[in-house]
């Protein structure tokens, strides 16, 4: 698992896009500008050298005290890299991470890039609150259509009423304690 | 209940009549197709036969809420499944009853602190006549709950209560 390959091929095929590349981390992370996303998606997806076919996972995280979310990608390479520049001589495995600001989370869909992107999209969007643009249908896929908030957010406030049932919550607590 | 009841004078046509009755409607408690979460699991163990609810009358589970009698909740209900627990509750005709089974129906249980989407207690919502608490219960649990209901429906009548 070669992350400096991928941020390699990556400089060469979308400038600075690239913020920070994590290597010695366990899960091998690149930091990308959110402007430079699609692009770089794009780039992941369908430079030969890369492949990355598969997404497998969307998560999104709540930095409250930076004030940012992050939205975290999995993607995984089921195929070699075809070519003698192949860098994958076995499955590979990649994070990217796109941080955006908390009170504007703007992030560009990749449903266009990976379609098992639109249901994960829309459950980040409806748990965390993060707007994919340019999403084909994003409505909330979990909570109900008049759902207030978005839950895992570390300052979501518990509903105390929905539709005429009452919530009850241990010591009157009315917010997530972590 | 139902629009027999308390209708009538209490005499010996009236209780021999409350005995078959009840005893026609202890036998045959239909519940419904109703499996919410986890706990829908130890209730279809409990239908299976290994515990084998037909002992009790009860195993025919029913698709439609018009052909049951009763209404296992067995799972969490979240505030978006609320909606749909009291349509169905509304659809069964009566006499209905509603069985809370485990402890997220009963009060929340393990979502009681932290469920943002978890009503606590489907009993805000319908009416509850048995509590059958654990996480999940056992099936020994859900007939001991069952053969309770059947009690409870032994001792309705249709004489007017003094
Ligand atoms: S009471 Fe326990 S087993 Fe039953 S639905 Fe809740 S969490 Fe699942």
């Amino acid at each position: 698992m070669k992350i400096e390959d991928v941020a390699a091929v990556l400089a060469e095929r979308c400038p600075e896009a690239i913020e920070a590349v994590v290597a010695d981390a366990p899960n091998p992370t690149l930091l990308v500008k959110p402007e430079r996303w699609h692009d770089v998606a794009s780039c992941l997806q369908q430079d030969a050298r890369l492949r990355f076919d598969w997404l497998r996972c969307i998560s999104a995280v709540d930095h409250i005290e930076e004030k940012l979310l992050t939205v975290l990608y999995h993607l995984h390479a089921t195929q070699p890299g075809d070519g003698p520049v192949a860098l994958w001589s076995a499955r590979g495995e990649l994070a990217v991470k796109v941080r955006v600001p908390r009170d504007n989370p703007h992030v560009r869909s990749v449903a266009d890039i990976w379609p098992a992107a639109d249901w994960h999209e829309r459950e980040a969007f409806d748990l965390v609150g993060v707007i994919f643009d340019e999403h084909p249908d994003l409505r909330r896929i979990l909570c109900c259509e008049d759902w207030v908030g978005h839950p895992l957010r570390r300052d979501y406030e518990f509903p105390m009423e929905y539709h005429g049932i009452p919530a009850v919550t241990e010591f009157d607590m009315t917010r997530p304690q972590h | 209940m139902s629009w027999l009841e308390n209708r009538f004078e209490d005499n010996l046509i009236i209780t021999s009549l409350d005995w078959a009755v009840n005893w026609a409607r202890a036998g045959s408690i239909w519940p419904m197709t109703f499996g919410i979460a986890c706990c829908a699991i130890e209730m279809m163990a409990t239908g299976a036969s290994r515990f084998d609810l037909d002992r009790f009358g009860a195993g025919a589970f029913r698709a439609s809420p018009r052909q049951s009698d009763l209404m296992i909740v067995a799972g969490t209900v979240t505030y978006k499944m609320a909606e749909r627990v009291r349509r169905l509750y509304n659809q069964m005709p009566e006499p209905k009853f509603v069985m809370a089974m485990g402890a997220c129906t009963i009060g929340g249980g393990p979502y009681f602190k932290h469920g943002y989407h978890v009503v606590k207690g489907v009993d805000l919502v319908v009416p509850v006549d048995i509590y059958v608490p654990g996480c999940p219960p056992r099936p020994e649990s859900l007939m001991e709950g069952l053969l309770r209901l059947q009690d409870k429906i032994r001792n309705q009548s249709l004489a007017r209560s003094a």
